[in-house]
């Protein structure tokens, strides 16, 4: 479901490939409902491993990113999420198109540009990789209301998968849209451009070895 | 004081400053980026600049790491030989480092490579990784102190380059890494340059280059002169805020050199995240600490 909430543009789980359609990269949306983090390992078993995620995650968002959580005194195994900002998202880029068509996750939020598998992925199964800006884990801890479950604990406490509820969870930056287009290369072509120009004209002030 | 309750004390300090970095970036990093956010004119950049500044308040207000990724723990140290504590500081750096990890709380961020599991301790063989230099007549002891987070770490890179290549491939080898990781490591980046012979040379000294002070020169006219170049240079890349596009890239390029085999030119770069969590004490041999990066601290 999709809400324009106080000018922000809200996407509510589960949401659906309609309400991906007119999103674009570069547009700024937030996100209420089901997030749950997963990195490395918990991709590597699922699309090598050939294992189940232990939490259904179909219409929902993950989140690549290793918090920090403690636990909530005088509960049982209730933890509270301290610190949870984006990690690099091209870590997970060569496990995304299988996991995305597994999965049915609709909302990836990371760091950084992701490449051709997850474009194919949004485009072919309608979801969307979104920046969470980076360095900002206590923005984003402070919109997780609650950690509803917890997975995999084995793999310690980055890795473990951390079911959140999040409210307004944002701003999330389209990078990947449901047409495939990715703001990253886009942008790359023109960074690479003026790459060559700025190292051409430094290069002519560099000459010391004569 | 005996040994054993200096030792206890110089931990306390190390692990409360340690927390203290997770927590709060140095006074130099928060104005360049204030400098930098006004300069920014999109919608988007704005928009990135306004959540990270409402991180740091909040980090702050709530007494937490303000970035989830604390790193693996460097410390270099510049240690006087008649400190007292020369011995002991290795083995308190990372008791001080455990302290931290539960005080604060900090990310378990380190793996055993091989046997590849985490050691729920954020400490483990060889890390925090402990530098040297060493000071002849002299009882002080400076410790810089650093959260090398993954994300920054990743577009680290070191090569040698053959004489003909010149400052020239230099540049190259540096504006390359920029596009095709920099940008993934969160700018606006502190970009530091190692110049020396070989590999592990260039590549220390890449590192040590994000220990100084913004704004600082390389003492050689020509070094200095390459930093500016590769700072506008960098900057005209247009990187922005978390590399999403922007009008400027870097909070600085640092660069750091030694002599050079003649046959050879060693070059490394090593890259700081905006969130760039480094720390600057001096102890005396009374244990007396003073900050010099971060304003109002008490250890």
């Amino acid at each position: 479901m999709v809400e324009i909430r106080n000018g922000k543009k809200v996407l509510i789980t589960p949401v659906t490939a309609e309400d991906l359609a007119d999103i674009r990269i570069g547009d700024i949306v937030w996100l209420d409902g089901d997030l749950m983090t997963c990195r490395d390992v918990a991709h590597r078993r699922l699309v090598e491993g050939g294992r189940e995620l232990p939490y259904d995650i179909r219409g929902k968002a993950i989140f690549h990113a290793g918090p920090i959580v403690r636990p909530i005194e005088g509960q049982e195994d209730a933890y509270e999420m301290v610190s949870v900002g984006p990690t690099t998202s091209m870590r997970m880029e060569k496990f995304e198109y299988e996991f995305t068509k597994e999965t049915g996750v609709r909302v990836i939020v990371g760091k950084g540009g992701m490449g051709p598998n997850t474009e194919r992925a949004c485009k072919e199964f309608g979801a969307i990789h979104c920046v969470f800006p980076a360095g900002c884990a206590v923005v984003a801890a402070t919109e997780v209301e609650r950690i509803a479950e917890h997975h995999w604990d084995e793999l310690g406490m980055p890795e473990t998968l951390w079911c959140c509820k999040v409210k307004e969870f944002g701003p999330l930056i389209v990078s990947i849209d449901a047409q495939g287009r990715n703001m990253f290369e886009e942008n790359k072509v023109t960074f690479n451009q003026k790459k060559d120009a700025a190292t051409a004209e430094i290069c002519k002030h560099v000459s010391f070895i004569k | 004081m005996t040994k054993e309750q200096s030792v206890q004390l110089m931990t306390d300090k190390m692990a409360k400053f340690v927390a203290y970095i997770g927590m709060k970036l140095p006074d130099d990093v928060i104005a360049k980026l204030s400098e930098l956010r006004e300069k920014e004119t999109s919608e988007l950049a704005r928009t990135i600049y306004d959540t990270m500044f409402k991180n740091q308040e909040q980090a702050v207000a709530l007494n937490r790491p303000s970035c989830q990724d604390t790193g693996v723990l460097q410390f270099w140290v510049k240690c006087g030989v008649n400190f007292p504590l020369m011995g002991e500081l290795e083995a308190l750096l990372k008791e001080a480092v455990v302290k931290a990890t539960f005080a604060a709380p900090l990310r378990h961020n380190s793996v055993e490579t091989f046997d590849e599991y985490n050691t729920k301790r954020n400490v483990g063989k060889g890390t925090p990784t402990v530098f040297w230099d060493i000071v002849p007549d002299d009882d002080h002891c400076e410790i810089y102190s650093y959260m090398a987070g993954g994300g920054c770490t990743l577009p680290g890179k070191a090569m040698v380059l053959m004489p003909g290549a010149g400052y020239e491939g230099v540049t190259q080898f540096v504006m390359d890494q920029m596009t095709s990781y920099g940008l993934n490591a969160c700018p606006p980046l502190l970009v530091g340059v190692g110049v020396a012979t070989s590999v592990e040379t260039a590549a220390l000294l890449s590192k040590k280059a994000l220990m100084r002070p913004l704004g600082s020169h390389n003492p050689n006219e020509r070094a200095a002169q390459m930093e500016k170049l590769l700072e506008d240079g960098i900057n005209a890349i247009g990187l922005g805020p978390q590399g999403m596009s922007g009008n400027y890239s870097v909070m600085g390029v640092h660069i750091e050199n030694t002599a050079r085999h003649p046959s050879t030119i060693g070059v490394a770069v090593n890259v700081g995240c905006w969130s760039h969590r480094r720390g600057h004490v001096i102890f005396d041999k009374d244990l007396n600490a003073t900050v010099t990066t971060h304003s109002g601290v008490q250890l």
